[in-house]
């Protein structure tokens, strides 16, 4: 439990909430860019919860991964306002380019694919979001300029 | 010099941020002392980035701007080739009615002094001086009902929590906005989360609640860090604390973060969610308003509602209620999105006609092509024909013509739109998005998918069928997920029968 020391102090920091779990699990992703296994006990141990229970949680949200991303993470918007810009086309020309499908990552490990469903980007679709940075009306040509900073 | 460039997330996705850092560069390579405000959205996004200037006729506007189009701001304003004159004259703009977003893209959203200057505070300066029951008539009487799409009156909510007997209550804000074509929420809290801390407050002294939460989703981290930036501020400024603006009355609050689940927008998956757990829906009853966070009485109130409210309080529920249609008061933030040539936020008063919106507002599609149908109300609402846009803006006119107006999001398609894919995404939405209690949702999403997917090959047989299993998830699932997936989904097939009954190519 290599983690353990700075698990501990995420849900020290954590302990005056009411309801801790979801902001300790979003800290421990922020840490190691993923929810290592061996954070669950200690997790549950800390809260006085089943790791059962941790997990169950972890694995209900979209956003909590049991695995570590590329070292870019490219989520496109494949929800109605943004298909109607295209996104479905653009979703597939994003995938060609970086040869892999929807949570993917390239060979090199520079990029990951994701879905998305709506950043409220809604009236410059199609949108797209990378590393937490917005980016609207995008094209396949963005898409390629993306990759191509991604180092994919 | 004066300067505006907004910081919203739709201006930022368009090149807000570079056009910001030119405006510094040039300033500082013309040796000109510039004040840049970061403001939040006026909301023409079409526009944006759109840029905007002070002059002695007041703030005038250019858009949409690149890093290039900076330096003309330097020089003579009226022939620079993006001016579009005074901002608030534009005809999208002026012909709004701006109760809620009076202050958004006009003030720097983290300036308590810009906002107390232009009305801020009032409200709550009013409600400080009145007992829970008056907070709560007051609202009751502005027909305010909620803005997250299930339109229940607001008062009733609130009348509910404050009768309720609790050592402890809470405020819990709904910000989850997961329907596409909606970004008012998000707009808001990026635009003047003060207002929306506002309204909280006065939610909490009205129904004696002095903890509240903003369950934020986790798509949106320019609002997240905004609202957090702007609780901080409000802290520090005495407005949430042990004795909000020395009243001597309690409320403080916090933002959450989701974590990327669309069911968790519903009330009760959304307190299981802030809980710690899993969020699954909770069977109603009990009602949130009596055993809600943590099984104490609370009030969960969308961004919308809540950010209503002090504008309510500064003008009086009179005010507000003068404008609406029927038992629609109000305004109402229209969110104009999908394939549209004016696309933004235009606040008005309920009662415009789809035509008059699709049409004479958002001028129809980016394409330019004809307009094949608009989905208004998110992923859960209905798919309108043409035929249908005379349908007044309204919670009952729309229910009426088998639609729902949910968040007020408007999204316009062209007519290169196969709608029986349109129709299988929702399916295949609610599949990826059901939390699983139900087997109405559950499962009935999945199956949805193969039948549309047999109707796509051609096999006409499966049409009943699809109808018949909308009908179990409308009566069977226990919330709106799978209770209305069939909105879309029936409406898409008996508006654009057409689009079902094509033989599909096995292939698709």
């Amino acid at each position: 439990m290599s983690q353990s020391p700075r698990v501990l102090e995420i849900i020290a920091a954590h302990a005056g909430l009411e309801g801790p779990l979801l902001p300790i699990l979003h800290a421990v992703q922020a840490e190691y860019g993923h929810i290592p296994q061996d954070a669950l006990p200690v997790i549950a141990l800390g809260l006085n919860i089943s790791r059962a229970e941790v997990h169950g949680v972890m694995s209900f949200y979209h956003d909590f991964r049991e695995e570590p991303a590329g070292r870019h993470v490219l989520k496109l918007c494949r929800a109605e306002a943004c298909q109607a810009m295209g996104a479905n086309a653009l979703a597939d020309q994003a995938k060609s380019r970086l040869g892999v499908d929807w949570n993917g990552t390239t060979l090199n490990g520079a990029v990951t694919l994701e879905p998305i469903f709506c950043l409220g980007l809604c009236a410059c679709g199609p949108a797209a979001m990378l590393d937490g940075r917005v980016i609207g009306r995008v094209d396949a040509a963005r898409i390629d300029a993306l990759a191509v900073e991604c180092g994919a | 010099m004066k300067i505006y460039v907004p910081l919203d997330a739709a201006a930022k996705a368009l090149g807000a941020d570079e056009v910001a850092a030119a405006v510094l560069a040039e300033a500082a390579r013309r040796g000109v002392d510039v004040t840049l405000v970061r403001n939040g959205s006026r909301g023409m996004v079409w526009l944006e980035p759109l840029v905007e200037v002070e002059t002695d006729l007041g703030r005038v506007g250019f858009g949409p701007c690149e890093a290039a189009d900076v330096a003309g701001l330097f020089g003579d304003l009226v022939a620079h080739p993006k001016a579009l004159g005074p901002v608030e004259s534009i005809p999208f703009f002026a012909r709004q009615t701006r109760l809620t977003f009076a202050r958004v893209g006009l003030i720097d959203p983290l300036s308590l002094d810009d906002y107390a200057a232009n009305g801020g505070l009032t409200g709550l300066r009013r409600a400080l001086a009145m007992t829970s029951g008056q907070i709560v008539t007051e609202v009751t009487v502005s027909g305010l009902r909620g803005r997250g799409g299930a339109g229940f009156p607001t008062g009733i909510k609130w009348k509910t929590v404050a009768e309720a007997q609790s050592t402890q209550k809470y405020i819990v804000c709904n910000a989850d906005e997961g329907d596409s074509g909606t970004f008012a929420d998000r707009m808001l809290m990026e635009g003047d989360p003060f207002t929306l801390i506002e309204g909280m407050i006065i939610a909490g002294i009205g129904v004696g609640a002095t903890r509240g939460y903003v369950y934020l989703r986790s798509e949106y981290p320019d609002a997240i860090a905004v609202m957090t930036e702007a609780v901080r501020r409000a802290r520090a400024f005495g407005l949430l604390g042990a004795s909000v603006l020395k009243s001597g009355q309690a409320f403080d609050m916090e933002i959450r973060t989701g974590a990327g689940a669309y069911v968790c927008g519903e009330e009760t998956s959304l307190l299981n969610s802030l809980e710690g757990k899993r969020g699954i829906v909770r069977a109603k009853p009990p009602l949130p308003a009596l055993e809600g966070f943590l099984g104490k009485p609370t009030v969960v109130n969308n961004v919308i509602s809540l950010a209503t409210i002090p504008v309510i309080f500064e003008k009086g529920a009179a005010h507000y209620k003068d404008f609406g249609l029927g038992r629609s008061r109000g305004t109402i933030p229209l969110q104009i999105a999908g394939n549209v040539q004016f696309g933004g936020l235009f606040e008005t008063g309920f009662g415009l006609t789809l035509f008059e919106i699709v049409n004479d507002i958002a001028g129809g599609t980016a394409t330019g092509r004809p307009v094949k149908a608009v989905q208004v109300g998110g992923p859960l609402g209905a798919y309108f024909p043409p035929t249908m846009f005379s349908t007044p803006f309204g919670y009952e006119e729309f229910d009426g013509a088998g639609g729902l107006i949910g968040h007020a999001g408007i999204v316009l398609f062209d007519d290169a739109t196969d709608m029986l894919g349109m129709a299988r995404f929702a399916m295949e939405f609610c599949a990826i998005e059901s939390c699983g209690k139900c087997t109405p949702c559950r499962i009935g999403a999945v199956r949805g998918v193969e039948t549309i997917d047999r109707i796509a090959r051609g096999d006409a047989a499966a049409i009943p069928l699809l109808a018949d299993l909308c009908e179990t998830m409308k009566d069977g699932s226990l919330c709106a997920l799978g209770g209305f997936t069939p909105f879309p989904v029936m409406s898409a097939l008996t508006h654009f029968p057409d689009d079902f009954s094509r033989l599909k190519e096995a292939a698709e």
